[in-house]
């Protein structure tokens, strides 16, 4: 069917401009090569995980920046997680802010680390979305009886 | 008569002139004559009638004289035996009788000779001569004979009196010996009486009291009194005086040298009067105060009894006693008195002790009274407690459930009608989340009511297999979700139906099995169902369960398995207590949600598998130190390990500990995003065998390995 090239097309191209925009980098390729028929869903797994997981740090990293006298030591570990985990995924630019993050920890910058706090925040749920709308593109296309389109 | 003797001779020496009877012619009996034809004048004194005048007058008075005198010698010769035999017949004892008699006779004789000689001065008959001679004999015998007897007697006589000199002082040494003894004795009663005094009562006043009292009497003091160390131990108070009612409380520094002289023996130690713990009343007497003697007066705990170092060394504190003799009396103390002091003191620790003991115990039990009391009133309480709980429990129980069960009900109903899917989605929801409300109400009534053993049984027969089936039926959406194969084995000789609470064994069943699942992220979990045998029953993890097969009754044993993360073996003793969590190793957040870092290896971990198993390994996945620790074995060659986690690096060195020999170890390899010289030497020092910079891509894994597996080491720059 036409609509099935159509989709497969989109894909290719919204997964193109993620990469192009930085929202995904080559590590995201590693996860879609790991992805067979013994292991059909891995990258939607791993990056339902990530979502569940990155959802609790950004919680847990709120919490941290409201109380009274804040705990750096717990801060920078919990960013270092979500900077693992990011990396795992290949979520770049959350990645990077991370990084920024830790060092503002190291300063103990309230203001840098409240700032960055915004930062991941936006970024993660941007990458999120994208992400989710990759997924249902691909939910579409297996809907319309397709394939998904290997990686370049 | 008339004596005419041929010229006129003088006598002057006395001549015995004998009238011959027959004849009647005075012949000249015997003179003393010189027989040397000396003209040795003599005269012849003979008396005659008128014709010859006496010569010398003074001749009559010497005479005279001699007559009295012998007169008298014979009467005091006469008297003295008869003295003589007057006393010794009146003494008891005279050994000498026969010396007596001797004696007497001698003195008889004497006197008698003395007495014939009355006779001699005039003329006088031959008779008289001879009796005189006869007299004079037996004197000259006896005499002789007494003072031959005599040299033997009188030694004896003298010795007599030496042993009657050494005997007197025998009796007065022994008199004395005896005056000793019976002072001893009488001090030996008097600490007897004042012991029993003192040991009669249990209460401390009255034993110091009647100590000071029973000495004064018994010693005859002028003041007692006891002195006690204060709290601080740094003071000695006045606290008992014999006189004095009530004594002031005065006080001395501990640390005074007479103090510690007293205190330093257990001997009674005699004291100035002036110095300060003697000073307790003002100086009544004039001259000088008695003499005033000291001791010390163990005071005991209950921790000194020790057979061994009794008294001396387990002791510290000390009271002391000082006694005073009357001032005035020239009285001084005596042995024997300082030693009954010295009894007393022993006695007077002993019986404080005692009282101690005794103080103690009463303390003890008093204090387990008040606590029986409180322990009551904490039980009634707790019973007064759980009986509001159970009637707040009835009403909320009936309460809660009457609107759960109308949100269940009418969400049921609102199932059956016409919804969107969205529509039919959210009452879904409502229905699940409702159920589960409801459950909960009931798993936390039904909980309380297993506490307190009011939970009843719904005994009934029903079908066991079907019980199975469905708790495997309800989990079964929940586990395909997860992606979790649930097995389900029923041994062939289960039985069928059973009796019993149907409700209450699907609840446990599906309890566990239901927290299988939640626990177990990947792979399976089985339900195995069997006929427990009786050796089978007992198992070492819960040894207080006895069970005993009989006819009527058997035993299901239920295994539910899963592959999920573990139970740390210590807190499977926590697993049927309510409400309490176990806490994986890793997840030490102090929020108490325990999930952060142990979450957060989820996807890192899940990638690295994720590779390893696209390049064909065998991969078991471990979310603690512990449970790789579990779960390794030999088959393992190569263990991933994140670095990041708290203990990531104690992992390794646990793997080394465990594994001892090189070759049976797997290789460990460092996963990290960081790779500076600190991380490095940190890895070294554990001893991972390779690190590797995070992330992770197939192709670096794939040379990681070959090179891993190849050369057992792989550092990466």
């Amino acid at each position: 069917m036409a609509g099935v090239a159509q989709l497969q097309r989109q894909l290719v191209d919204y997964t193109a401009s993620l990469f192009h925009e930085g929202f995904l980098d080559d590590q995201f390729n590693q996860l879609q090569q790991l992805q067979d028929e013994s292991n059909p869903d891995f990258v939607v797994e791993v990056v339902s995980l990530f979502f569940e997981d990155s959802e609790r740090l950004l919680n847990e990293l709120a919490k941290s920046l409201e109380q009274q006298t804040i705990d750096f030591k717990r801060i920078d570990a919990h960013v270092h997680q979500l900077k693992g985990s990011s990396s795992s995924i290949g979520a770049q630019r959350v990645q990077r802010v991370c990084i920024a993050f830790r060092n503002f920890c190291d300063e103990k910058n309230v203001e840098g680390c409240q700032k960055c706090l915004q930062q991941v925040k936006h970024e993660y749920s941007l990458v999120k979305s994208k992400l989710e709308t990759l997924f249902k593109l691909e939910q579409q296309i297996l809907a319309a009886g397709g394939s998904i389109p290997f990686p370049m | 008569m008339q004596l005419h003797v041929g010229p006129q001779l003088a006598l002057q020496h006395p001549a015995h002139l004998i009238l011959c009877p027959t004849t009647s012619s005075i012949e000249l009996a015997s003179v003393s004559i010189n027989s040397t034809a000396s003209t040795y004048p003599f005269t012849w004194h003979v008396q005659s009638c008128n014709c010859i005048e006496p010569q010398w007058p003074a001749e009559e008075l010497l005479m005279k004289y001699q007559y009295i005198s012998d007169f008298f010698i014979a009467l005091a010769y006469f008297s003295i035996p008869l003295e003589l035999i007057y006393f010794v017949k009146k003494s008891a004892v005279f050994p000498y009788r026969w010396v007596l008699v001797q004696f007497g006779a001698f003195i008889v004789l004497c006197g008698a000779t003395h007495l014939i000689n009355l006779w001699t001065f005039s003329m006088h008959s031959r008779t008289v001569a001879i009796v005189m001679t006869v007299a004079k004999v037996l004197t000259a015998v006896v005499s002789c004979a007494t003072a031959l007897m005599l040299v033997h007697i009188i030694p004896d006589l003298l010795s007599v009196k030496t042993r009657e000199l050494f005997l007197k002082n025998k009796a007065a040494e022994l008199d004395r010996e005896m005056g000793l003894i019976r002072t001893q004795e009488e001090t030996g009663r008097h600490v007897r009486m004042l012991t029993h005094e003192i040991r009669s009562t249990l209460d401390r006043h009255t034993i110091l009291r009647t100590t000071l009292v029973e000495l004064g009497r018994t010693l005859a003091l002028e003041e007692c009194a006891l002195w006690m160390p204060t709290r601080t131990g740094l003071e000695l108070q006045l606290s008992y005086t014999l006189r004095q009612q009530n004594p002031v409380g005065y006080t001395v520094p501990i640390q005074l040298p007479v103090i510690n002289q007293v205190f330093s023996t257990n001997r009674a130690v005699k004291i100035s009067p002036n110095c300060p713990v003697a000073r307790l009343r003002p100086l009544a007497g004039k001259y000088m105060p008695g003499e005033v003697v000291a001791i010390r007066v163990p005071l005991l705990h209950l921790s000194n009894f020790q057979i061994n170092d009794w008294p001396e060394l387990s002791t510290r504190r000390y009271a002391l006693m000082v006694l005073m003799l009357p001032s005035d009396s020239a009285r001084q103390w005596h042995f024997h008195e300082l030693e009954l002091v010295e009894v007393v003191a022993d006695q007077v620790a002993v019986a404080l002790s005692h009282a101690a003991i005794l103080e103690e115990s009463m303390r003890a039990r008093d204090l387990l009274m008040e606590q029986n009391v409180a322990l009551d009133l904490a039980r009634r309480e707790a019973e007064t407690a759980i009986r509001a709980r159970n009637d707040f429990l009835a009403v909320m129980n009936h309460e809660m459930r009457t609107p759960m069960h109308a949100v269940i009900a009418l969400s049921s109903l609102l199932q059956e009608t016409e919804l969107t899917p969205e529509q039919r989605l959210m009452v879904e929801t409502i229905l699940k989340s409702s159920n589960l409300l409801a459950t909960l109400i009931n798993d936390v009534l039904d909980l309380s009511r297993l506490e307190d053993g009011s939970l009843q049984l719904d005994v009934g027969t029903f079908n066991l297999h079907a019980v199975f089936r469905e708790v495997l039926n309800l989990i079964k959406p929940i586990a395909s979700v997860k992606k979790l194969l649930v097995v389900l084995n029923l041994a062939p000789d289960l039985p069928e139906f059973a009796v019993g609470d149907e409700k209450r064994l699907m609840q446990i069943i599906l309890n566990v099995v239901g927290n299988a699942v939640k626990f177990s992220k990947e792979g399976s979990v089985s339900i195995t169902a069997i006929l427990a045998k009786s050796d089978a029953l007992r198992d070492s993890r819960t040894p207080d369960f006895f069970p005993i097969p009989s006819e009527n009754h058997f035993y299901l044993r239920v295994q539910v398995k899963d592959s999920g993360v573990g139970i740390n073996p210590q807190d499977i003793p926590k697993l049927f207590i309510k409400f309490a969590q176990t806490q994986t190793a890793g997840a030490r957040n102090s929020n108490g949600s325990g999930l952060g870092l142990a979450i957060c290896k989820r996807v890192s971990r899940m990638v690295t598998k994720g590779l390893l198993l696209h390049l064909g390994c065998d991969v078991t996945t471990v979310g603690s130190t512990h449970e790789c620790l579990r779960v390794i074995s030999q088959d393992h060659r190569v263990v991933f390990m994140d670095l990041y986690m708290p203990d990531g690096f104690e992992a390794a060195v646990r793997l080394h500990e465990k594994f001892t020999k090189h070759h049976e170890r797997p290789l460990i390899v460092a996963l990290t995003a960081n790779t500076d010289k600190v991380m490095k030497d940190n890895c070294m020092r554990v001893g991972v065998d390779g690190v590797v910079l995070k992330p992770v891509s197939v192709d670096k894994m794939r040379s990681v390995l070959s090179d891993l597996l190849e050369h057992r080491v792989l550092f990466e720059g």
